[in-house]
Formats: structure tokens, C-alpha cells, sequence
């Protein structure tokens, strides 16, 4: 599929789960995409990062359904903060583990799964819908009952697949990838590159495929696709452009000139001016090498 | 690079604060985060408890090298983050987390500043503290003990507090312990009445009135309140020498 035809599978007011965590191998491509599309009225699932700031600057959200929205290296994210504090966006904060569990319930077509996260704590508060449950054991003992967390779609990124929705990680870390996608109606995987079939054992072992064919509707191969957030062993997370990303979110102003630059032509566009970017920050750093001593 | 041989810094001393908290913790995973209770930990693991498990950050667990310098790590194990979920409801962890509000008994907020509808400042969000609280022991650093951290009533409870967890029902309720909150003045506990927060000892140079000033509210405090054990030389030669030798641990206090 092309990035077009991904989007062109999404609707307005849909709930859409997005992989990877905070700034880590993040489907920015297709987030992007979306952020450009006429797509709105959004729910958003997802471990949040630039993914969900990209989104809310872009006024597609209605909701997140979050444990924390973070650029890692900056801990706050910039859009998410500034919905936040203008009560511009719906939240349902839940503790991190209960996301993986509602991700499971839905997985499982479970209507909830029992925990003690959330017990105590004010997210029981701030989200009156949430019900306990007793054991029906000899214990008796009270828990959460997570509610499953249905997706009308999943947009993930691995860093290798092949044209049938094998997918395949190659960093150290699988994130819910795979419970995105199968809590999902249909879920949509980009890639770095789409490879043969019988090469994707040649990067890595057979555990390294976490996403099978039965698990996605589509895929698209998006080189630097999850740029700026990290994508490795590809590459790992641009600072310089994330930092850039934060700061230019802190006025109007500024984010106007980010996404003239950045986010108002195709992906190909995007890459490009990344490129340029990179090439103009490269040049700095020479010339303060130079002065050096 | 401080060198080896002058006096311990304030930031040494909380280095080794954040390690106590993890003394008898014996084979769990120890998740600090920030700086200083990451050396804390990993200095721990290096000295008097070395079966703790710690991770690079991401999803690998590291141990000290064999051979080599003492701050080389050999790659012991794979912790993914749906791992440290299940670590974490098996109770097999201690985390150190920060506090951007911490009340008596121990509930803590890093979601966000004032009406949650409408916060004057959002933060993290909630991250894990409601499932760690009710799971497994957690201890917490703030870099900058004052009034503004040590409240009255925290504006969204993250972490699950003494108070709040008499109310847990089953194996629950015993799962639930706050072990140490270490801040740049000195090191508390929860052995109050009712489990409320308890100056454990003061940091050298800190009156007991000064943290008192600090804490915006009543601190139980026995008659003497002992001073914070210092570095040892062997200690303070791991900090400055093998696990920071650039000097990271004074940015946080800075």
C-alpha cells in the first residue's frame, strides 16, 4: 500500500491505536500523513509521544487514552501539555500497565481483565467509568476491571517486512506492537524497507517476527519513516530535530515556520527538508569544530 | 573530574542515600529514575548488593563485568517493557520514582498541577505509580525538597500512599510498601503514626528545623535524629572514578 491508500482507510471519529512508546519507533510517516489528511474527531490510543503532539497541533484529536505523553529526552511533550492546560482535549489517563491490559482484554475479546493497577490512586477518580470486581475465589479479593480497548485501527512501524504483513523488530524492544494490531479491527504496519520473504531471517532471528500477516490489512514501505523519534539498529532518534520540534511547539508563531518547513508537502517533501536540515545543522557543527583550538 | 581523596559532595551523599534504599533487596529489578538514584543503584549492585538486576535504560539487563574497569557492564539478560510489567505484578522490583507533589502518608503525583480537568500544568502523566504502589516496594527522590513538593494534599494521587492503601482489600493490602524518600536534604521514611512520613536522618550541614521548614506538613521525628552515613573512601573512588566520572550527579542538584 501507499501512505495514501493507509490513510484513505481512516475515518473521522475512529479510534486509532498508534505503536511503539514515547519517542521510540513511532509510525510517523503514517502519523503524519494523518495530521495532513481530512481526517478529525479522533481517539487516540497509545504509549504517547510526538505521535500525539503532532496530532493535537494538527486539531485531530478529541481524546487521548494515554498513561503519559513524553519525548523521552524531553520529558514533557510540548502539544499535549498546551491541550492540556486550554482544555482543548479529552483525556483518559490510565496507569501504563492498564493499557497494556485493556490492549490484551481486546486482544483476547475479553470485555476486561482483572489488576491491581489503579487501586488507591486517582485514576479510579478521574475516570468514574472504571469498575472494580471481586474474585469469585476464596480470596475474595477486590481488583480493576480494565476494559478491553477496542481499536478501530493500529498504525505500527517495524524496521523490516515483507509485502504479505510479516513484520519484523530489530531493536531491543517489541513495545504492544502486536496487541495493537490485534486489538484492531485492521491494522496498518509501516517499515524502513520491505524485503523478500525468505530474506527477513537474515537480519534476525525468527523471535524477531512479531507481527505475522494475520495480524495487519496492509503495508507501506516508508524509509525514515518514524524519523525523529528512534528506529534502531536503522537509526536512533534525531535530538537536534526533536529539539527543534520542542521549541518550535512553544509559540504559535514558531510552529506556523516548523510546519511550513516540515509538514505541509508529501513524505517526500518531509525527508527532504529533513535532509536539508541535517545538512545545515552538519555545517554548524564543522564550523564550531573549526574555532576550536 | 572531581578526584578521588576530597570530601564527599552533597550529591555523593544522596548517591549513597539512593543505594541504602535498596539494602536486603537481594535478585529484583531495581528501576531508579534520574541520575543520581541510577548511580545510587547501580553502586548497590557493585558493592553490598550485588544480586539486583538493572537494566541500560532500555530493554537489556546489565551486570558488572568480570574483568575490566568497575564501572564495565556484560549484558545478563532482556527486559522489554511487557517484562517489567510482568516483574512488576510478580513483585519482583523496587523503583525509585521522582515526586513532583508528596503528601504524609506517602501519595505521590507526577501527573499534573491543579484541577485535573483544567491543570495549571500538565506533567507526565500518571506513567506506572498507581500499578508500582500497589505491587511492589517503591522509594522516591526529589532533588529539591520544599513546600512545594511536600504538600499537604498531592493534586492527583499517581502513587498509591499509606492512607489510601489501609483501604486495599487481600494480598493487596501487603503488597503495598513505600520504603525511602531521599531528597538533597535529608532521608525519610514511613515509621510515623500511622504510617506518616518520618525523618530518618539529615543530610550534613541540615538542621532538623530546615527540613522541617521545607515540608509543608507536621514530619514525625525521633529525639535524635541521626546524621547521613558519608561515602566510603571505596565508595566515593566507584562514584567519581568508574560510574560518573563526568560529574552528571551535580547537574541534578544544581
Amino acid at each position: 500500500m501507499t501512505i495514501a491508500e493507509v490513510i484513505g482507510e481512516l475515518r473521522s471519529g475512529m479510534t486509532i491505536g498508534i505503536g511503539g512508546w514515547g519517542s521510540r519507533r513511532k509510525p510517523m510517516a503514517l502519523v503524519r500523513a494523518l495530521a495532513a489528511s481530512d481526517v478529525t474527531d479522533l481517539e487516540i490510543v497509545s504509549y504517547g509521544g510526538p505521535d500525539v503532539g503532532l496530532l493535537i497541533a494538527a486539531g485531530k484529536v478529541r481524546r487521548v487514552v494515554t498513561g503519559f505523553v513524553s519525548l523521552d529526552s524531553i520529558p514533557l511533550e510540548p502539544h499535549f501539555r498546551h491541550a492540556r492546560q486550554r482544555a482543548s482535549i479529552e483525556l483518559t489517563e490510565l496507569d501504563e500497565g492498564m493499557l497494556h491490559w485493556g490492549l490484551l482484554a481486546a486482544a483476547h475479546r475479553l470485555p476486561f481483565l482483572p489488576m491491581r493497577a489503579g487501586l488507591g490512586s486517582d485514576v479510579m477518580r478521574v475516570n468514574p467509568e472504571l469498575r472494580t470486581i471481586r474474585s469469585p475465589y476464596a480470596d475474595g479479593e477486590e481488583f480493576v476491571a480494565v476494559p478491553a480497548r477496542r481499536l478501530d485501527a493500529a498504525l505500527i512501524h517495524m524496521n523490516r517486512a515483507d509485502a504479505r504483513g510479516n513484520g519484523q523488530y530489530l531493536g531491543p524492544d517489541p513495545y504492544f506492537d502486536n496487541l495493537f494490531c490485534l486489538a484492531a479491527a485492521r491494522a496498518y504496519m509501516s517499515c524502513e524497507r520491505l524485503v523478500p520473504t525468505a530474506e527477513l531471517l537474515t537480519s534476525g532471528p525468527p523471535q524477531s517476527l512479531l507481527i505475522n500477516r494475520a495480524m495487519v490489512a496492509g503495508v507501506a514501505e516508508t524509509p525514515n519513516g518514524a524519523h525523529f523519534t528512534s528506529c534502531v539498529p536503522d537509526y536512533g532518534r534525531d535530538e537536534e530535530f526533536q529539539a527543534l520540534y520542542a521549541r518550535s511547539a512553544a509559540s504559535p508563531e514558531d510552529w506556523s515556520k516548523f510546519a511550513a518547513e516540515f509538514l505541509s508537502g508529501s513524505e517526500a517533501d518531509y525527508q527532504a527538508a529533513v535532509a536539508g536540515f541535517a545538512a545545515s545543522h552538519a555545517d554548524a557543527a564543522e564550523a564550531v569544530e573549526e574555532v576550536r583550538p | 573530574m572531581t578526584g578521588a581523596g576530597g570530601a564527599p559532595t552533597l550529591a555523593e551523599i544522596c548517591v549513597v542515600a539512593c543505594a541504602e534504599a535498596w539494602r536486603g533487596d537481594g535478585a529484583i529489578v531495581a528501576s531508579p529514575m534520574g541520575v543520581i538514584p541510577t548511580l545510587g543503584a547501580r553502586l548497590a549492585q557493585l558493592t553490598f548488593e550485588p544480586d539486583l538486576l538493572l537494566t541500560d535504560g532500555e530493554a537489556t539487563l546489565l551486570r558488572p563485568a568480570a574483568s575490566g574497569g568497575a564501572g564495565e557492564r556484560v549484558a545478563e539478560g532482556w527486559l522489554p517493557f511487557r517484562e517489567v510489567f510482568t516483574m512488576l505484578a510478580a513483585g519482583k522490583r523496587h523503583v525509585m520514582m521522582g515526586a513532583a507533589q508528596i503528601d504524609q502518608f506517602g501519595n505521590q503525583n507526577i501527573s499534573c498541577i491543579g484541577d485535573w480537568a483544567r491543570p495549571k500544568a500538565q506533567l507526565l502523566g500518571v506513567r506506572g505509580a498507581p500499578g508500582n504502589t500497589v505491587n511492589h516496594p517503591v522509594s522516591y527522590w526529589v532533588a529539591r525538597h520544599s513546600r512545594r513538593v511536600f504538600v499537604d494534599q498531592v493534586d492527583m494521587a499517581s502513587g498509591v500512599g499509606y492512607d489510601r492503601a489501609k483501604w486495599l482489600s487481600g494480598r493487596t493490602a501487603g503488597f503495598h510498601e513505600l520504603r525511602r524518600v531521599v531528597t538533597n536534604l535529608a532521608v525519610l521514611d514511613f515509621g510515623g503514626p500511622d504510617h506518616s512520613m518520618r525523618l530518618r536522618s539529615v543530610h550534613p550541614g541540615v538542621s532538623v528545623s530546615a527540613v522541617a521548614e521545607a515540608t509543608g506538613f507536621l514530619l514525625a521525628s525521633p529525639y535524635q535524629v541521626p546524621r547521613t552515613r558519608l561515602p566510603t573512601a571505596a565508595e566515593l573512588t566507584l562514584i567519581r572514578t568508574h560510574l560518573d566520572p563526568e560529574a552528571r550527579r551535580d547537574e541534578e542538584l544544581a
